[in-house]
């Protein structure tokens, strides 16, 4: 067995044992940790498989800002979880026999019989040259440019729509409003009135 | 001359649309003077025609004037084809029909009284009844002038459509209403046939018109095709079978016959239009002018003959026991036109259309003058109400005894030399049936006395109308009304004994009707001159028998009444009579199985095919699975989000399934 | 070496696990976000591994383009986690059935 082989099981085994976590515990706070758990050594998976950029993206997007937000809403919502919980041993079985089945066809179609190394043999591995950012962002910027641009907007359209939903006004809140301050008036703050003089 | 032949056609119809359309604004005298007008003018460019012809100034006219279409061929058009025997049909159709508009001047004169007060429909009626007689006029002019089938056909149906209105003119009754609904369907089952003749004529020829297809008949005279059943009949044979049909409809002969006698539910003056000049002349018209046809087949003569036969006694049979004035006539019309059916069966379509026109003229008369009867009788038909009508209604009297003579065929009369010359012709006669025929026609004589005199007996002779507030109010009508009976009258009695001569056994016909030479009775008989026809036809049999139906009813209505009680009592008791009432049972029949059988289909159309498949099974059921099929469905749509991903799931591990075996 | 086969076991193991999660907390709807993007990352795997062993970078862009789709995805179903929580006081699945046909 190889280094290389070994690190692979290796994140393997924690990757599986995350999954495993993340679907089985209680508190979902510690779904969304294991969750992290697994996003990292997926993340070292695809370092082996000279995916530089996208595994640090992997954790910088979603270890990063989704997990966290995860998190966030999880914290935030006061959840009830003993209710959520209900059932949990009860379709345990038709869940894990309908993941065993799935698995099984797919080991059928990706197994070793069909993508051993016999019949897809391993790349060479890339010469120490070799930047995979440069590589993907010379692709990423001159044939993928439109759906580059669409995958922004897609942001764009994220963000707007989770303002959107999320944005509400609390009457009992006490909040400045700048642009209504830049645009006051003399009239506004300034009253001269015309009054007889006092003795 | 085709100025003047557009002019008569023209004329009843745009008098028909003024007095139809404009009528509340002319009124009543405007609308009959423009109706009365437009035909008069017709019978007087008709007259004109006619002594054209007579004088030998004008020759066969044969045009189109407006081509409608032309489909794969065939030229669907308007056009005119006057021969003498259109010239003759003209002449009888807007004379008679001219009179019957004076008279109806005076028939009509109060027909508010029949209408209840206020009614929409009783609004303008007098100048409505105008507008359609007009119109009848038009339309039989168009069936005769016509040189193609198509148009024949629009006249053939534009006759059906306005004897339709006419019969239930009067709609406020329910009678009437049956009685031309009853005309309607009849005819449909004729015309049914009529088309189907004219749709085969189209099929062989590949054209419309008469003079083409007469033409090309004599090729075609042996050409088989195979009918339903895959039996092979003679293509002319079915031609004029088919269009025989639609004459027997038209032409009211058994076992088509049953709407005439109801059609005396219409005003007195269409059914005397009806039965004397336009509608029932037109199948004896079609046929004779369809001569070149039916002379190719043998078996369509023996058709119409037996035909003819069988309406022309059985039917008068019927009007013996008849009580209704304008019944008796209508039977006796029936009879006559069978007379006229026999003539056409053994090919002496001269003396067929001979009689059709003597008849036109006594016919109307009879119609006409039990018309004026039955004004006097204040719209009392039943002839066992009346008697001694003669000493009030002197012209209605003298005119019916010359119409009833003429119809039983005094010698002299028209009626003697059409008759006779109808019977001799069968006589002369070898094709199949005429042996029948011949029994048929000489003992309808006899009928024919006995059931014209024993209505004029009762009805002008004996003791005075039952109702003594009948009698006092009896009197002669208007001279509206005995004025056309008078034009009538005349040439009732003397047009036969005038023309007989050039339009029976002359060449008068030789153009407008083709006759086989092995089919030519006529010149079978040996005419030599209508002093000798006279005189040989006076001590024949049919006089003889005329005479003793005559006698017969002499005795039996007038001398010892309580005679023809007995005998009905002696008929009653072998069911013979009932029989004779029940009509041979025709219309039960009719009723029983055609209205009962479609109401039944009806029912079971109705019942299962309406009801139980198309709404229970395809409307409603088809409501019924949609909705309990998403009544099923709705529950799968349980809302729980889970359930969604979980069928996702299942499916994708389905498709994996599939893919994985695949 | 590391075969082919080798990744994609592995990501075949990560979606049936992310789908009996979804089996397992049915009512949870954070979780079952978690397993979707957990699933997402199974699929990010397979893409990975083709395109490291056929040498074709589009596999690479493919993931980038998902995990943007995924950013937002992840964002959104939050926001909307976070309004349904405000009008119903639950994210329980259960309660949530005004779709029930």
């Amino acid at each position: 067995m190889t280094f290389e082989k070994f690190v692979f099981y290796v994140f393997a085994a924690i990757l599986v044992f995350a999954a495993t976590m993340v679907i089985t515990r209680r508190n979902p706070v510690h779904s969304a940790l294991f969750l992290v758990l697994a996003f990292f050594s997926s993340a070292g998976i695809w370092l082996l498989a000279e995916a530089e950029f996208l595994a640090i993206v992997l954790i910088l997007v979603y270890v990063g800002a989704v997990m966290v937000l995860f998190l966030f809403v999880v914290m935030m919502l006061d959840i009830d979880l003993a209710t959520l919980k209900a059932g949990f041993i009860k379709h345990m079985p038709v869940g894990v026999l309908v993941a065993l089945v799935m698995a099984i066809e797919m080991f059928m179609v990706v197994g070793p019989a069909n993508f051993g190394l016999e019949k897809v043999p391993a790349p060479a591995a890339q010469g120490a040259g070799y930047n995979n950012t440069e590589e993907l962002g010379s692709v990423l910027y001159t044939v993928y440019m439109y759906p580059f641009e669409i995958a922004a907007v897609i942001l764009l359209v994220g963000i707007i729509a989770a303002i959107g939903l999320t944005m509400r006004k609390r009457p009992e809140t006490k909040f400045q409003d700048p642009s209504v301050q830049v645009r006051v008036k003399k009239a506004d703050r300034l009253r001269v009135i015309k009054m007889d003089a006092e003795d | 001359m085709e100025k003047i032949y557009l002019l008569i056609v023209l004329a009843p119809l745009i008098g028909a649309i003024i007095a139809g359309f404009l009528g509340s604004k002319i009124g009543r005298a405007g609308a009959h003077w423009v109706t009365s007008g437009g035909v008069g003018l017709s019978a007087l460019l008709s007259i004109y025609v006619l002594l054209q012809f007579i004088n030998g100034s004008t020759g066969i006219y044969n045009d189109s004037l407006y081509i409608w279409m032309v489909s794969d061929g065939i030229r669907m058009e308007v056009g005119f084809l006057v021969d003498q025997l259109t010239a003759m049909m003209m002449v009888v159709v807007t004379f008679v029909s001219f009179c019957v508009h004076i008279y109806t001047i005076g028939y009509m004169a109060h027909d508010e009284e029949n209408w209840p007060k206020g009614s929409l429909a009783g609004t303008n009626s007098y100048q409505r009844f105008f507008s359609y007689i007009s119109l009848f006029t038009f339309s039989m002019l168009m069936l005769v002038m016509s040189n193609n089938f198509l148009q024949l056909f629009f006249g053939w149906e534009a006759v059906g459509l306005v004897s339709y209105l006419l019969i239930g003119f009067w709609s406020v009754r329910e009678t009437a209403i049956f009685a031309n609904l009853k005309a309607f369907l009849v005819n449909r089952v004729g015309d049914f046939g009529f088309i189907l003749g004219i749709a085969a004529v189209a099929m062989y020829t590949n054209s419309l018109d008469y003079a083409e297809v007469f033409k090309l008949a004599p090729g075609l005279a042996d050409t088989q095709i195979s009918l339903i059943g895959g039996t092979e009949w003679s293509l002319m044979t079915v031609i004029c079978i088919c269009l025989f049909i639609g004459a027997m409809g038209k032409s009211a002969q058994v076992p088509l016959h049953v709407w005439l006698p109801d059609s005396m539910e219409g005003p007195t003056p269409i059914s005397a239009l009806i039965h004397a000049a336009t509608m029932v002349t037109a199948g004896i018209f079609m046929v004779a002018r369809m001569s070149p046809l039916y002379e190719l087949s043998e078996t369509a003569l023996t058709f119409v003959l037996v035909i003819g036969a069988t309406t022309a006694l059985f039917t008068g049979l019927i009007g013996v026991v008849q009580n209704d004035i304008k019944r008796v006539v209508a039977y006796s019309t029936l009879s006559q036109l069978g007379y006229m059916m026999v003539a056409l069966g053994v090919s002496a379509y001269a003396a067929g259309v001979f009689h059709l026109m003597t008849h036109a003229f006594f016919k109307a008369l009879l119609f006409l003058a039990a018309g004026s009867v039955i004004i006097g009788m204040h719209h009392d038909q039943d002839i066992r109400n009346m008697g001694g009508i003669r000493k009030y209604m002197r012209i209605t009297w003298i005119t019916s005894l010359v119409g009833s003579l003429a119809l039983i065929g005094l010698p002299g009369s028209s009626g003697f030399f059409s008759k006779d010359a109808i019977i001799e012709a069968v006589h002369h006669s070898s094709i199949a049936g005429s042996g029948y025929a011949y029994f048929a026609v000489v003992s309808g004589v006899f009928i024919t006395a006995l059931y014209s005199f024993r209505m004029y007996f009762l009805v002008f002779h004996g003791k005075g109308p039952r109702d003594e507030h009948a009698k006092a109010h009896l009197h002669e009508s208007p001279k509206v009304v005995t004025i056309p009976l008078i034009l009538l009258a005349i040439p009732s009695l003397f047009i036969g004994m005038f023309t007989v001569g050039d339009m029976v056994f002359g060449e008068w016909f030789k153009d407008a009707i083709f006759v086989l030479p092995e089919h030519d009775t006529l010149s079978a008989i040996g005419f030599h001159g209508t002093w000798a026809f006279f005189t040989h036809g006076i001590f024949g049999l049919p006089t003889l028998l005329a005479a003793s139906g005559v006698a017969v009813a002499f005795v039996f209505y007038i001398k010892k009444p309580e005679l023809a009680e007995s005998w009905k009592k002696r008929f009653e008791s072998v069911g013979i009579y009932q029989i004779l009432d029940k009509k041979y049972g025709f219309d039960e029949t009719y009723q029983a199985l055609f209205a009962g059988g479609s109401r039944g289909i009806g029912k079971l159309l109705w019942n299962v095919g309406d009801k139980g498949l198309i709404d229970g099974l395809i409307i409603n059921g088809s409501a019924r699975s949609v909705d309990r099929f998403a009544g099923w469905v709705r529950n799968i749509q349980t809302g729980y989000l889970f359930h969604y991903a979980i069928a996702m799931i299942l499916g994708l591990l389905v498709l994996l399934t599939w893919f994985v075996i695949a | 070496m590391i075969a082919l086969s080798d990744y994609l076991i592995l990501g075949a193991i990560l979606f049936s696990l992310s789908v009996t999660g979804i089996f397992l907390n049915r009512k949870n709807v954070i979780i079952l976000l978690m397993c979707v993007e957990l699933m997402l990352l199974a699929v990010n795997m397979n893409f990975v591994a083709f395109s490291h062993f056929y040498g074709d970078t589009v596999g690479q862009v493919f993931v980038f383009f998902i995990l943007t789709v995924a950013a937002a995805e992840a964002a959104i179903g939050l926001a909307i986690l976070v309004v349904l929580f405000r009008n119903r006081r639950t994210i329980n699945v259960e309660d949530l059935d005004t779709l029930k046909g």
